[in-house]
């Protein structure tokens, strides 16, 4: 099939110019002391969450989702759920008392609960792991795209999302993250707001025709291949409800929130932001089961439905609109994630080998090299590695995460007879049973039997094994409980003061 | 390959050494938390092993804070011979007759005990429990202590350190300056008949601003707390100085909730004031604050007369030129570690800019 290209290469260069350009000046406001108040305001939720969803929502989300209900029916569904309800848990059992901590990054987070110098090591190479994990496929998914829509070789999508994430990064473009990924979101949304109304408007004036090839198990909720499907439904679910919670990108922007209850507020915002979003690629899912004989792969249907359903130029701003969200997607996935990378690379591994060599770096110059390390990897990986789909690579990092830093984070707020030992016993399980079901998946070899089922959707089995490993252990090794166990979880799990306290007038008073 | 090394690892007296040093290095670093029950039961193990007797026990002036070994009916005596140490104020040797124990078998006859002093003063006792005592024992003993006692003085060491920095926060919150004070209410009362309104806000400011600075608890607080006192402090500057003082306030919100040490801002802010406005008519001063990846960078700029570098290379290293300076460096280095300093960049006539590299997170540094 090809394809015009003009409308996606203007897209594309509209959002790369407009992502660098908020970037680099959207913050650079200056203020005279009688605007002081606005400056010294923080990040409101609304705005934050709008941040969150925007880096959240990555190429799966994206393009993934419309596919896999396209070419697996209903079932599929599940995805857009747990990704969604991932929020959920993270509201009512992570949000506030992570931000109370002070924590930075997930490894901040250890090392403050466990004061454990390994443990802290151990999960930054988790973060660095799930990092590039789910890098990958963004990468891979807009080489796709551009190979589609541009007919560029493969490599220029890998190459150019990484281009443009150092540029930002090394031009300071981060300094007003916020404004730019939140700017993402509302890109997304309409990018696919607009071509939903415009198709289902065409499909009502078509008469509204029925799919001609709806099959019953199509439009089932729980897979088709009996109790095998239904264990992989189950897994999906166990691996998006607990994942969200550690994947790097999400943690560190709850550090953006003044307190614990801006950070609840927040993840509220989120849930609804995302709840809207995921109304449309369904939809756009059954509108190519009606008019899409044949894509190219499940990833492209939203690509290509437009130009299917709208003949003419129409079409052509359309697949603009959709290509312009498409590459927000991955800039904004891969900036949050590359940044966290980074930021983990940085404290924990260039920051180190530097001062050993006993040169001096700043900060800066140190976090630009592991932004390069972080940036360069998974675009070398997303070249030589055969694609297994963009939804489905994420779920593994998704399994992966659910399987270390869920029980870590749930656990240690939550449990004060959490040791060093039984963390780092768990995290160490949890990344060697995912891990090896990653790399049986990745490298493909698919047989249709129960471990290969069990092997591809690990995180039903590997999360509470994870979490079991982690309470034995614990319990095993009592006697190492971190001193200030019990101060930290009161201060992770008491609510701020609304008001601020009347103290200090009184003291001021007795001078 | 394990065996080959260890042949290679030098004589038996050599690996004697070894086992000794590492012994010592061991026992260290709980003893450099002070003299405490804790820190006791920490550090006997250790020395136990290093002094290779049966039994050991250290206590302060009151009695037992740790036994480590066998015989711990022993126990009962420990006060007894500790208090018969103390007031002779050398080691002691004791015998059969001192532990009398009454129970069949105990190995334990004799006892060497030396005092632990720290800064002359004698804090408590090591004592050694063996079944007979040589004096190379007493001699072991007694060096021990020694070494003990030099480690419990580096701990006292760090604990005044550690007072010194808090002393110097407390100064700092009382070191509002009665020109600030006396300028301010002056300020505040020519709007007094002009514009009460504004008068009224300015003294509101006042009172909010001396309340901060007068906290007293938490060695830490947030960005945004601390810019918020900043602001406040210019509002009340600008309403003496007018259109002379100029101020840029540029603020990545991203960075608000960051904790930071308690006044870090504020001794720069009024310095940048003072320098601004020394010998020019009128002074900008910028202040900047943005993310960089996991740390806050955070700039306070004045346009004004500028330093000798040299003087404030003195005024960082403790020098008493600028008590804010020297203080806010300090008590960066001792949060966040030696990487994390001021920088300074500043000469004759070119203005000053300090900068300020506040980490997201450190173990321990909360508001």
């Amino acid at each position: 099939m090809t394809f015009d290209s003009a409308p996606a290469i203007v897209a594309v260069t509209l959002v790369t110019l407009a992502t660098l350009t908020i970037g680099t000046w959207g913050l650079r406001f200056s203020r005279t002391t009688s605007d002081f108040y606005v400056a010294s305001r923080s990040v409101r939720p609304g705005l934050n969450a709008s941040a969150i969803g925007g880096e959240y929502l990555s190429a799966a989300s994206f393009l993934g989702v419309a596919g896999l209900v396209f070419t697996s029916g209903a079932e599929m569904l599940w995805y857009p759920i747990g990704w969604t309800a991932g929020y959920l848990v993270l509201l009512t059992l992570v949000a506030a008392p992570l931000r109370r901590s002070g924590a930075y990054t997930l490894p901040d987070f250890a090392e403050e609960r466990l004061a454990s110098r390994g443990v802290r090591r151990l999960c930054s190479l988790l973060v660095v792991t799930i990092g590039w994990l789910y890098l990958l496929p963004q990468l891979q998914g807009a080489g796709l795209t551009l190979e589609l829509v541009a007919g560029a070789p493969r490599w220029v999508g890998p190459v150019l999302v990484g281009t443009v994430v150092l540029v930002s990064v090394f031009s300071g473009g981060m300094r007003s993250i916020t404004f730019v990924q939140a700017f993402q979101y509302w890109l997304k949304l309409t990018a696919l707001l607009v071509p939903v109304g415009v198709l289902v408007a065409v499909w009502g004036s078509d008469g509204a025709p029925r799919a001609t090839d709806l099959s019953q198990t199509w439009s089932m909720p729980m897979g088709t291949d009996g109790s095998a499907g239904l264990y992989a439904t189950y897994s999906l679910i166990a691996a998006t409800f607990l994942g969200t919670m550690g994947l790097p990108h999400v943690g560190v922007r709850f550090y953006t929130n003044p307190d614990g209850r801006a950070a609840r507020r927040t993840t509220l915002v989120v849930l609804a932001l995302l709840g809207v979003f995921y109304l449309l690629p369904p939809i756009l899912g059954l509108l190519g089961r009606v008019y899409a004989a044949t894509p190219t792969s499940a990833d492209t249907l939203v690509l290509e439905l437009p130009r299917l359903m709208v003949p003419g130029w129409a079409g052509d701003a359309l697949t603009g609109l959709v290509c312009a969200g498409a590459f927000a997607a991955f800039l904004s996935t891969s900036s949050g994630l590359a940044i966290a990378v980074s930021g983990v690379l940085s404290q924990d591994v260039v920051v180190p080998l530097l001062r050993r060599r006993g040169s001096r770096f700043g900060g800066v110059a140190a976090f630009r090299i592991a932004s390069l390390v972080a940036v360069l990897v998974p675009v070398a990986g997303a070249l030589l590695t055969p694609s297994v789909g963009v939804a489905r690579g994420v779920a593994l990092a998704f399994a992966l995460a659910a399987a270390t830093f869920c029980p870590l984070l749930l656990l240690g707020i939550w449990w004060r007879r959490l040791t060093a030992y039984g963390a780092a016993a768990g995290l160490v399980t949890g990344l060697v049973t995912t891990g090896t079901a990653v790399v049986f998946t990745i490298s493909g070899s698919r047989t249709d039997t129960w471990a290969d089922v069990a092997l591809s959707q690990p995180a039903l089995w590997a999360v509470p094994l994870s979490f079991a490993v982690m309470i034995v252990v614990s319990l095993a090794t009592a006697a190492h409980v971190p001193a200030h166990t019990t101060r930290l979880l009161v201060r992770l799990h008491t609510p701020e003061p609304t008001v601020e306290p009347a103290g200090p007038v009184v003291a001021l008073q007795q001078r | 390959m394990r065996r080959w090394k260890r042949t290679h690892l030098g004589t038996e007296a050599d690996r004697a050494t070894f086992r000794t040093l590492h012994n010592a290095s061991l026992a260290s670093p709980a003893l450099r938390g002070g003299l405490t029950v804790d820190s006791a039961e920490r550090a006997a193990p250790h020395l136990q092993a290093l002094l290779a007797a049966p039994a050991l026990a250290i206590t302060d002036t009151d009695g037992l804070l740790a036994w480590e070994g066998i015989g711990t009916h022993h126990q009962e005596h420990v006060t007894k011979l500790a208090e018969g140490t103390l007031e002779r104020g050398a080691t002691r040797f004791y015998d059969r007759v001192d532990l009398e124990c009454g129970q069949a078998g105990c190995p334990l006859h004799s006892a060497v005990v030396s005092p632990l002093v720290v800064d002359d003063h004698l804090v408590g006792t090591l004592q050694a429990y063996a079944p007979d005592t040589s004096a190379m024992m007493v001699r072991a003993t007694d060096e021990v202590a020694t070494w003990v006692s030099g480690q419990l003085e580096l701990a006292e060491l760090d604990a005044s350190r550690r007072r010194l920095m808090e002393a110097e926060v407390r100064a700092l919150r009382a070191q509002i300056s009665p020109h600030f004070i006396y300028n301010s209410l002056g300020a505040i009362a020519s709007f007094v008949r002009t514009d009460p309104e504004r008068a009224r806000e300015l003294l509101l400011e006042f009172a909010d601003f001396t309340r901060y600075s007068f906290r007293t608890h938490g060695e830490y607080t947030t960005l945004s707390e601390e810019l918020r006192s900043v602001e406040r402090y210019l509002l009340l500057e600008q309403a003496r100085f007018g259109e002379r003082l100029s101020v840029r306030l540029s603020v990545a919100p991203e960075v608000l909730p960051i904790a930071v040490p308690f006044l870090c801002l504020q001794p720069l802010v009024e310095n940048a004031v003072r320098h601004g406005l020394a010998d020019a008519q009128t002074g900008h001063i910028s202040i900047r604050a943005a993310d960089s990846g996991t740390e806050c960078v955070i700039e306070v700029e004045d346009d004004g007369a500028g330093e000798d570098p040299e003087k404030v290379r003195n005024a960082l290293a403790g020098g008493a030129d600028s008590v804010g300076l020297g203080n806010v460096d300090a008590r960066l280095r001792n949060a966040y570690g030696d990487d994390y300093g001021l920088v300074v960049e500043t000469a004759r006539g070119a203005g000053t800019k300090v900068i300020l590299r506040i980490p997201k997170f450190a173990p321990g540094v909360h508001p």
